[in-house]
């Protein structure tokens, strides 16, 4: 006997096709909406991070599985995954970095235009994890600034999400002049970043 | 008449006499030792006599032997001899503060990596060999990690708290 076909014929009612981001806080009057510029372009930025994925080991599995249409990391906003650092917001290091790698990562950072974040994620590229050993660089924040950590060894797709979620607080919530403040580049520069 | 480990040690006698050493057969496979002088007109007689044709090098690689005075780093040859099927292990052991033992890239071409790797984690000085540098560190190291004389721990973590771990 043929299984019964059930998911496609019922029509589901779908609320509300188009997902809407919250606006900010601002005026509302007839026909005009007030708000400050640094909340319009944060929303923006929020809403349309295109990560560069950095995968050298089985963090960069799960990050597939959140890729997918299960966890779907688009629903954020990010379905564009980008491989070329020149147009990406968001180097997400998933995975075990050897001390031969280090260079190689600080080049995609540099290579990433302002403004830009970095996620890492696991216990290997938060802080070498497992691997306490000579060839091992134990933790990305070693090379580059590091903006959210997200542990576990390998984190599940939801704690990444989790992450995820705190970048994109962070982006919204970020001023317009953080990048070209004396503490941000103090910070650059202690990375031997110009 | 297939080849067997005795007939190789008969073999290898006849030929150096004294200056092979160290016999042992572990998990049946033969192993002997020279003086590292020596090591490439015995490697050079195992790939040349037609009895032995032992003309594959599966293996190379170091032993560090704190404790040996003199001879603190071992380099282990593993040949094959693809005709009859048999494995020999072949020792030669040098001093840790003079590590110069001559290269078989002449003879085996797959030693030619395998010697650079040797180096890399050993120190083992290779003479001869064509481009004796660091294949798989990272080139700024300044050490051979896998000598016992290093901590096996990452020196430069700051966050390891020896009392979680148990230790003074």
């Amino acid at each position: 006997m043929a299984r019964p076909v059930q998911y496609n014929l019922t029509n589901k009612f779908v609320e509300a096709p188009i997902a809407l981001a919250n606006p900010p806080e601002g005026y509302t009057g007839e026909g005009f909406f007030a708000t400050k510029l640094n909340d319009v372009v944060g929303l923006a930025r929020k809403n349309s991070i295109w990560p560069l994925p950095f995968a050298t080991s089985c963090c960069g599995i799960e990050f597939m599985a959140l890729m997918a249409s299960h966890y779907d990391l688009a629903r954020f906003g990010s379905e564009r995954v980008s491989f070329s650092p020149r147009q990406c917001d968001l180097l997400m290091v998933m995975g075990t970095i050897a001390k031969k790698m280090a260079p190689i990562v600080k080049q995609v950072y540099l290579q990433m235009a302002e403004p830009r974040w970095v996620l890492a994620m696991g216990a290997c590229a938060s802080s070498g994890g497992i691997f306490d050993s000579y060839a091992v660089l134990q933790g990305i924040d070693q090379i580059i600034p590091v903006d959210v950590y997200v542990p576990g060894c390998p984190p599940r797709p939801e704690a990444v999400l989790d992450g995820f979620i705190k970048v994109q607080d962070l982006v919204g919530k970020e001023s317009l002049r953080r990048r070209n403040s004396d503490r941000y580049k103090e910070l650059m520069n202690s990375y031997g970043i110009q | 008449m297939a080849l067997t480990n005795e007939i190789i040690r008969q073999h290898v006698t006849e030929k150096f006499g004294e200056e092979i050493y160290d016999w042992s057969e572990l998990y049946a496979m033969l192993t002997f030792t020279s003086h590292k002088d020596l090591n490439l007109k015995v490697l050079q007689f195992l790939f040349d006599d037609p009895i032995l044709q032992f003309r594959f090098l599966t293996d190379l690689c170091a032993v560090h032997y704190p404790e040996k005075k003199n001879e603190e780093l071992a380099v282990v040859y593993h040949l094959h001899n693809l005709v009859d099927n048999i494995r020999i292990r072949y020792k030669v052991f040098t001093d840790v503060n003079n590590p110069g033992v001559f290269s078989a890239t002449a003879l085996y071409a797959s030693a030619n990596w395998m010697e650079r790797e040797t180096y890399d984690f050993y120190g083992v000085n290779f003479i001869g060999h064509p481009n004796l540098v660091r294949i798989l560190n990272a080139d700024e190291m300044d050490y051979f990690p896998m000598r016992k004389e290093y901590p096996l721990e990452e020196q430069t973590r700051v966050d390891k708290d020896d009392e979680m771990f148990g230790r003074d």
